[in-house]
């Protein structure tokens, strides 16, 4: 039996929307987690910086090295270079959990330069403001920087989603489930392009979602 | 009482030298000025004061605590007792003006009905309660600024330090500024240190002032005085360092507050006493507090410098004779 005997609605049934499904479990798990450690790896790299909260120029250098580093691969040869570490962490280097390690991975990085750069665009006179009425440093990095630069985070992380969506559909070539995965061996590989056009259809839908909706909290937030 | 003797500072990248030798006494309840050209190294100097900057060598004590022993908790907790505002008001853009004024409340944990309190009674005093809840970019910049003083008045403070803090405002505005931190110093008798170069803040709101010149200080004493006196620094300072002046005769400054003598009546009699009648060439009223300040240049021939500097003498008033500078010679 092949695709040919189904309609168009059975195969978007069967196919196309648990791909979906799994796109966006992809994407929110990773997305949340790269989220968390990126804004401590952000937060890190600004005080560490030179004339920051807390210099110290060694841990600065090291991590930028890193950052620097991971973001210079091209994702697919990251994902495939760092399979032992995703089979130490979840036994399996193919499926979708599978998948969430080095999307992680690769937008970590990407994460905390976002939250780096929106930092560092709050004013340091507030900073010192902060200091001069005698806040910690704990407080002036919560109080005080991350409340100023919120704006300018959602619309970065807006731009990460973005491009961790673009990852989870290489995902698709070495094993991950989701959309990449069916317009790849469905659509490409079957040389079925209705299911190939239509899958690039949603996810141009799902990336104008999330511009829409990071713009719409960008200007509330402002 | 803020005392500083032999204060020293370095700057850490080029190791050139910022500040040297600067001694000064700010007593409580003082209107200080220090003032300078940019670079002089006045910001510098106030940032010493609450530690945001640290210095090299010499001492600057606050009520007998020395800054530079203070170690991280310490000096945070000397912080709250000195307030700073600054040139562009230094407030968070995303929170509402009640939100900005509690904030330092906030970090050192007050309760929440005390803060209420405080903020409110505060916003009265800076006339800003109903604004309560608008947000700084919808503000003027005076307001802003009274909003930012608010802020540094929360933890009640000894000291309130002044960084340019009328340098963005219109002169109006500054006035306004001005008057409340004048309201604020009567009230509750916080010492005011402000960094300006702005000569009409020093003249309308200071009563004691330090010029610095490259990091040193270039002269010292009341508001009064200096003014009185025109050092050279002061003229510098002004931008007063030439003034075209006859080559012919001498040329005599006269500087005297108008509350001790009406103008007209100084020279009007001084002419008519010594039977000399002597041309004005330049001539200027400026408002010092409560007073005004009368600077006259007058020219007077080598027949009668002496009997009108000995009737100068006589009378007590500040006098030095006053060269023009003469491009072609020098």
């Amino acid at each position: 039996m092949t695709l040919k005997n189904y309609t168009f609605l059975q195969i978007c049934q069967m196919i196309i929307i648990p791909a979906f499904f799994d796109t966006l479990k992809m994407l929110v798990i990773s997305g949340i987690i790269s989220t968390i450690l990126g804004f401590f790896l952000g937060v890190i790299l600004i005080i560490t910086e030179k004339g920051g909260l807390c210099e110290n120029v060694v841990v600065n250098r090291i991590l930028d090295f890193f950052v620097n580093m991971i973001r210079s691969f091209p994702f697919i040869i990251l994902m495939i270079s760092i399979i032992p570490f995703t089979r130490l962490i979840v036994g399996s280097s193919i499926g979708d959990q599978a998948a969430i390690v080095p999307l992680t991975v690769a937008v970590t990085p990407f994460m905390a330069r976002i939250f780096q750069n929106s930092f560092k665009e709050v004013d340091p006179a507030l900073i010192e403001a902060a200091q001069s009425f005698g806040a910690s440093k704990r407080q002036i990095v919560f109080k005080v920087m991350l409340k100023e630069a919120v704006p300018s985070i959602i619309s970065g992380l807006c731009l990460a989603i973005i491009n961790l969506l673009g990852a989870t559909a290489m995902a698709g070539a070495v094993g991950a489930g989701g959309l990449g995965s069916v317009a790849l061996t469905y659509g490409y590989q079957n040389f079925n392009q209705q299911i190939m056009y239509s899958i690039c259809a949603v996810l141009v839908i799902l990336v104008a979602i999330i511009q829409y909706f990071g713009d719409w909290i960008y200007k509330k937030l402002k | 009482m803020i005392e500083i003797k032999n204060l020293k500072k370095i700057w850490e990248d080029d190791k050139s030298s910022v500040l040297e030798d600067i001694n000064l006494t700010i007593e409580d309840g003082d209107i200080y000025a220090l003032v300078g050209r940019s670079g002089a190294g006045k910001s510098t100097l106030l940032r010493c004061i609450n530690g945001l900057t640290s210095y090299q060598g010499g001492s600057l004590t606050v009520d007998g605590c020395e800054i530079k022993d203070l170690k991280d908790k310490e000096l945070r907790e000397f912080r709250r007792r000195v307030g700073m505002i600054f040139q562009h008001f230094s407030l968070l853009e995303r929170e509402t003006v009640y939100q900005n004024i509690a904030l330092p409340m906030q970090c050192w944990k007050y309760p929440k009905e005390e803060t209420d309190k405080k903020v409110k009674e505060l916003l009265e005093l800076v006339g800003l309660t109903d604004k309560m809840n608008a947000r700084p970019r919808n503000l003027s910049g005076g307001q802003k600024q009274r909003v930012a003083i608010a802020r540094a008045l929360t933890m009640e403070p000894k000291i309130l330090l002044c960084d340019e803090a009328t340098s963005a405002l219109d002169p109006k505005t500054t006035n306004s500024i001005l008057e409340l931190l004048l309201e604020i110093n009567q009230k509750i008798g916080i010492t005011i240190v402000i960094v300006t170069h702005q000569m009409e803040v020093v003249r309308k709101a200071c009563n004691k002032a330090c010029i610095l010149e490259q990091g040193r200080i270039a002269d010292e004493g009341t508001v009064r005085d200096i003014f009185i006196r025109q050092p050279l620094s002061l003229r510098r300072l002004l931008g007063e360092e030439e003034i075209h002046l006859p080559a012919c005769g001498h040329n005599i400054q006269i500087a005297h507050m108008v509350n001790d003598i009406r103008d007209g009546e100084l020279f009007g009699r001084m002419s008519k006493e010594l039977d000399y009648v002597f041309p004005i060439l330049d001539g200027k009223i400026q408002e010092y507090q409560n007073d005004s300040m009368g600077i006259f240049v007058i020219n007077v021939d080598d027949a009668h410098l002496e009997q009108v500097t000995r009737y100068l003498d006589e009378q007590k008033f500040t006098w030095r004779e006053i060269k023009n500078v003469d491009k072609t010679e020098a």
